[in-house]
């Protein structure tokens, strides 16, 4: 499974793309597929605040709901909306197409808690994760 | 006290699933598979071509005696008397104030021979009570654990299962709601046109022996028309569509069949069944809450349990929700106060602490054009 080398990562199966003070964030192939077929997607207003390890979303598939957790602090500043209309991207594009939010971060050191590709991928190697 | 862990069961399918890459989860006690390629591309396969689902994990039981026709139409609130011999009927199961212990199919095989098929989540509990109630000249056999079942559905099921009975003519002429029996390698499969997905197709049940063999042959034959197998999450998006009631969501102890809409399977003229009594007198007072399908109008899936509102007071509860696959609509089934059930009825779900508002539907929700 694709854990792409220049992005971190978070426990909840979040990845964030560091871009100088603002990050972009989304969940990773291996959350879309625990997931399946993801169907619906509730991210929250340009403007608000996110709070790290808050939740800031949902991700709903056919079966179950999934809280989006914020892994790092700050503003949103833009929200993907076309995730409304395709919330399919999430399956078929994680790290691109379907970004979810990019927040201005308020805290840049929170970045260090996150995990490189590498420490991921054993993570969800780990049984339970 | 020790907790006994009571380990889940697995159907004789079980490897099958794993083989072909299924996500296996617990369900009712079992390890069954919720999907093998995705739930929405399963569904989808049923609605338009054919799909394969292994359903093993119900409950049959056998009734066989001069007196089972009796003891079946005192547990059932549907008349067992109308059901030929070869033929299937749905049918509830009432205790004595009319809720409902379960729904199931009644399968009539021979003049005195009967099987009823119960949901996995009741076996134990409904061969209990069909047990205690038996005071008439009947034997009861729970042959769940031996019986296996296979579910082939979907508009290309009858070419597909064509293939595997002997006689054509005969399953040709098969008219949904009948029995065909029949044997391969001198062992009975029973099969019937019925199902849980508002597509045309069959229940297949056969004995552990047999059942790796008929999936093997089903996948082989289905295989130029692209077969899929499907888990339990397309059976359920699949149903919902349809508003059939899933018991454990539409019904269960605390609902009556006048509220779910299933008034229709209650014979009041068999007056011998359990519940008679208290369901006359629903039928004639009427029900304060009636079961309904609604559409969202804004966005927002409708899950189990969210409450509904109107002007700021409860008026419901949802049963069942989904984003359906067929209509990319977000839908849902549940209860609400009468006044509030009729079409077009506007209300709010909660779904997660924001309200989001419904409207009231006509169902299925899925029609075929």
């Amino acid at each position: 499974m694709d854990f792409p080398e220049d992005l971190k990562y978070s426990k909840e199966h979040e990845w964030v793309k560091v871009d100088g003070g603002t990050v972009i964030i989304g969940i990773t192939a291996h959350a879309q597929d625990e997931l399946g077929d993801v169907v619906y997607v509730e991210a929250p207003e340009v403007g608000s605040s996110v709070d790290a390890s808050g939740t800031f979303g949902v991700v709903e598939s056919v079966k179950a709901v999934s809280d989006l957790y914020a892994p790092v602090s700050g503003k949103v500043i833009e929200v993907n909306s076309r995730l409304e209309e395709e919330p399919e991207l999430i399956n078929t594009d994680p790290y691109n197409e379907a970004w979810i939010i990019k927040v201005e971060m308020t805290d840049s050191s929170e970045l260090d808690a996150l995990l490189t590709s590498e420490e991921y991928s054993s993570y969800v190697g780990a049984e339970g994760n | 006290m020790i907790e006994k862990k009571i380990s889940p069961k697995r159907t004789h399918l079980f490897d099958k699933h794993v083989e072909l890459g299924a996500r296996i989860v617990p369900f009712s006690g079992f390890e069954m598979p919720v999907q093998y390629q995705g739930i929405n591309s399963e569904h989808l396969s049923v609605r338009e071509n054919v799909g394969i689902f292994d359903v093993s994990h119900m409950g049959e039981f056998i009734f066989e005696g001069p007196e089972s026709t009796k003891l079946l139409n005192f547990l059932v609130t549907n008349d067992i008397n109308k059901l030929p011999v070869g033929r299937v009927l749905y049918t509830l199961i009432c205790k004595e104030d009319g809720s409902i212990l379960d729904d199931a199919m009644a399968y009539r095989i021979s003049e005195l021979k009967y099987m009823l098929v119960v949901n996995a989540s009741n076996i134990e509990k409904d061969f209990e009570w069909v047990t205690s109630h038996n005071n008439f000249d009947c034997k009861l056999n729970n042959i769940s654990e031996e019986m296996c079942l296979i579910a082939l559905q979907g508009p290309n099921s009858k070419i597909v299962l064509e293939k595997l009975i002997p006689d054509k003519m005969k399953f040709l002429n098969l008219e949904p709601f009948e029995i065909l029996e029949f044997e391969i390698e001198k062992k009975l499969v029973l099969i019937s046109r019925t199902g849980y997905t508002g597509e045309d197709g069959y229940e297949i049940y056969c004995g552990k022996e047999l059942v790796n063999l008929i999936w093997d042959l089903l996948l082989e034959y289905g295989k130029t028309l692209n077969i899929t197998p499907c888990g339990l999450g397309a059976r359920d998006t699949l149903r919902t569509e349809m508003k059939y009631s899933l018991y454990g969501n539409e019904i269960d102890e605390s609902i009556n069949p006048y509220e779910a809409g299933l008034g229709w399977v209650v014979k009041l003229n068999n007056s011998e069944f359990i519940g008679y009594e208290k369901l006359s007198k629903i039928r004639s007072e009427g029900v304060c809450r009636k079961l309904i399908g609604f559409e969202m109008i804004d966005r927002g899936i409708p899950r189990k349990g969210n409450k509904i509102f109107s002007n700021g007071i409860q008026i419901g509860f949802v049963t069942s929700g989904t984003m359906s696959p067929s209509l990319n609509k977000a839908i849902g089934i549940g209860y609400v106060s009468k006044e509030h059930s009729l079409l077009d009825s506007e209300f709010e779900v909660d779904i997660r602490g924001n309200y989001r508002r419904g409207n009231v539907v006509r169902t299925p929700f899925y029609v075929k054009s």
